[in-house]
């Protein structure tokens, strides 16, 4: 794996019972890009997604996440079943029993793979900044003692995760709101939080599932500007599944499309836009007419 | 609606109460007014008279009330009350922070005052505030369903009877061991079914709190069975607070005071009181730390909190651990307190009256959990002639106060934060 892909997914399987959600899709993310994942309704893309940040179990083929200076592989830190060779090599058997007991999607953010959810999953009866302090769980001062005696080193360490948060929610123009409830917030206002909260727990990259449905035109544009900072300034990678083919053009490096759970084409956006094969997906290809390459 | 007037009008007034005393006359009428005597009956016009001019009075002053200035006001509050959480501004002093050293005070001086009668049944009520603010953590914070939490007052009860028959360890020592021994039997129970969600957490506890009660019953040779055992009184410095002691002085002749029965429980409640104050104080202390935080986002949506890169089972563990514990204090409180411990005392209703306290007072409200759990406890021993109604008292309570106040007596509050200039190190 080359060193300037962040996340290559190669033959990624899914079933569920009898169905067959996503069929061999293999794809590679760069790092450092914004890439998008289309499709008409239905063609697997948040189940792609939920694959890639560890909340289905991929039936088959791997993820490999190139993060935090080390190889992840998504499918392996979940927990998977006992293999006949964990019996013989004890390294194996407790690295598969550890995953099996305390593994799960967490461990994948932590590996540095942030996302947002189609459906707003805020923390809505708690504040603004509790939704940030929240995400950066994992890189504040947790001690049981220091925090109930309210030592120095907590306190420093509170000021901070509270700069690091106000910093985000300048980044993406909520600091007026910081001492709101979540829920008040309107549907944009929400969206944008929950990008800023991905963000907090400092990801390298940072999958948005449908970040501008429901908005409209210029908060879209805001949107946009808004990935562009989060890509330019925080050399953050961008992962995001959209409808709105305006932004998507307008903002991706690289689009990869699927249809009926496999890949049909990948490529920059202006090969995409003249892609037969992506037309007759969206749009539908005429009885009997031949889409060819 | 038309513009009313500013003045009462008394012939409103006068048809409300009307009204009301004929519905009072119609109910209480047959089942006040006509005594059955054999096959007579007699007619008993002056009990119905009497009731209905009560509802006729009532309803009348309060339809008066209702119409004045301040009566209006109250109605309008009442009835636009938003009962949701406020996040408080940065800078927001409670005016009520007076009430915290007051408390402290009349709460230590207490004891020297008050009958021993009063000092047992505020004990009774304090052990329940450490009931409520342990499983505040689990089903306020961290929002399990927890209906086996008598279990863990369980273990720290038999936890100081038996270690102190088996291995003579007294009050002091078995203090930290129940709680500790009460976080490791949660932790037990909560490793393998905290992977489970609301309903089915609550049955597995349920059950949980069940089957301590039973092995406690059923084990006769290490618990005793139902006959129950005795446990230890708590001791300063060695001194007993006993008639006689076995071995060195009891603590009246060291101080060459008369015997009083009443040493013992103010002892015991001053321990309590502190302990509950600590208790009080890192419970206020970990909704401000990452850990409460993570508790509060896991009841909020725990698919978000994995996203985040919490691990799930590990936050609710610690959330059960540490509800665990503060119910094993309790327990050992409880031993002690009763001098005496049997299966009895932990049934399901335990865990419903503790679940209610902290319902009552609010899911995550600690203020209120206090108040609640003072209500609901002292509450009975006040209305002891009612003794056969406390359960159903016990219902309308709760159904009252979900309908008049779903979110508990006492509206969460969340602390707010000074803006201050972000950087990202």
């Amino acid at each position: 794996m080359s060193q300037d892909n962040i996340l290559k997914v190669e033959n990624l399987v899914m079933h569920f019972g009898g169905i067959k959600a996503l069929n061999d899709v293999t794809f590679d993310i760069k790092r450092g890009s914004v890439s998008a994942l289309i499709g008409p309704n239905g063609a697997g893309k948040t189940t792609v997604f939920n694959c890639l940040t560890g909340f289905y179990k991929a039936t088959g083929g791997s993820i490999l996440l190139d993060a935090g200076g080390k190889q992840t592989s998504v499918v392996k830190v979940l927990g998977e079943k006992f293999k006949g060779s964990d019996f013989t090599s004890p390294a194996s058997f407790f690295e598969r029993v550890k995953y099996k007991m305390f593994g799960g999607s967490h461990l994948v953010n932590r590996a540095g793979l942030a996302r947002t959810f189609q459906n707003i999953r805020l923390f809505k009866e708690m504040s603004v900044v509790e939704n940030l302090l929240v995400a950066q769980h994992m890189r504040v001062n947790r001690g049981m003692m220091s925090g109930i005696l309210n030592t120095k080193a907590f306190q420093k360490s509170e000021e901070e995760a509270l700069q690091r948060a106000f910093y985000w929610l300048e980044v993406v123009h909520l600091t007026e709101f910081a001492n709101r409830l979540a829920g008040e917030l309107s549907y944009g206002q929400q969206r944008r939080l929950e990008i800023a909260r991905a963000m907090c727990t400092n990801p390298e990259i940072v999958c948005l599932d449908e970040p501008a449905a429901g908005l409209n035109p210029s908060e879209t544009e805001a949107l946009a500007s808004m990935i562009r900072v989060l890509r330019d300034e925080h050399n953050t990678t961008v992962l995001l599944i959209e409808h709105d083919m305006g932004m998507v053009m307008n903002i991706s490096d690289y689009i990869v499309v699927l249809d009926h759970g496999e890949v049909i084409a990948k490529g920059g956006p202006d090969d995409i836009k003249s892609n037969p094969k992506v037309i007759a997906a969206y749009l539908g290809a005429e009885e009997g007419e031949e889409v060819t390459l | 609606m038309s513009q009313q007037t500013n003045g009462i009008s008394i012939a409103a007034a006068v048809k409300d109460t009307i009204i009301a005393g004929l519905l009072a006359l119609i109910v209480f009428g047959p089942v006040v007014g006509v005594l059955l005597d054999g096959y007579e009956f007699n007619l008993r016009a002056g009990d119905v008279a009497s009731i209905v001019a009560v509802v006729m009075a009532g309803r009348f002053a309060l339809s008066v009330f209702s119409q004045t200035e301040f009566g209006k006001a109250f109605l309008y509050r009442q009835s636009t009350k938003d009962d949701g959480v406020v996040v408080t501004a940065p800078d927001y002093k409670s005016k009520m922070r007076f009430i915290i050293p007051l408390v402290i005070v009349i709460g230590l001086i207490a004891p020297f005052i008050a009958s021993k009668y009063v000092l047992t049944i505020v004990i009774l009520g304090l052990i329940y505030v450490l009931l409520g603010l342990g499983l505040n953590i689990v089903v306020g914070l961290a929002g399990l369903l927890d209906l086996g939490f008598v279990g863990f007052y369980a273990i720290g009860a038999y936890g100081l009877a038996l270690g102190y028959e088996n291995l003579g360890l007294g009050f002091w020592s078995m203090l930290p061991l129940a709680a500790i021994m009460a976080a490791i039997s949660g932790a037990i129970l909560g490793f393998p079914v905290l992977r489970m969600h609301g309903d089915y957490l609550a049955i597995v506890t349920l059950g949980f709190g069940e089957i301590i009660r039973l092995v406690l019953t059923n084990w006769t040779e290490f618990t005793h069975g139902p006959n129950g055992v005795s446990a230890p009184l708590p001791t300063l410095f060695g001194l007993e607070f006993k008639r006689r002691s076995k071995e060195g002085t009891p603590f009246h002749e060291f101080f060459g005071l008369p015997y009083d029965s009443a040493y013992k429980y103010i002892f015991i409640y001053l321990i309590l009181f502190l302990v509950v104050l600590a208790v009080l104080y890192v419970k206020h202390r970990l909704t401000r730390m990452p850990i409460g935080r993570a508790w509060e986002a896991l009841r909020e949506d725990e698919i978000a909190c994995r996203s985040l890169g919490l691990n799930h089972v590990l936050v609710k563990l610690s959330a059960f651990m540490l509800g665990a514990s503060t119910g094993g204090l309790a327990g050992v409180f409880f031993a002690t307190y009763q001098g005496f411990v049997n299966p009895s005392s932990f049934t399901f209703f335990e865990s419903a009256l503790i679940l209610a306290i902290v319902v009552l007072g609010g899911m995550g409200s600690t203020v209120g959990v206090v108040i609640a759990a003072f209500v609901l406890t002292v509450l009975p021993e006040m209305l002891r002639e009612f003794a056969d109604y406390r359960v159903l008292m016990f219902g309308i309570l709760m159904v009252v106060m979900m309908i008049w106040k779903p979110r508990g007596l006492v509206r969460v509050t969340r602390t707010g934060f000074a803006t201050r200039k972000g950087t990202v190190k």
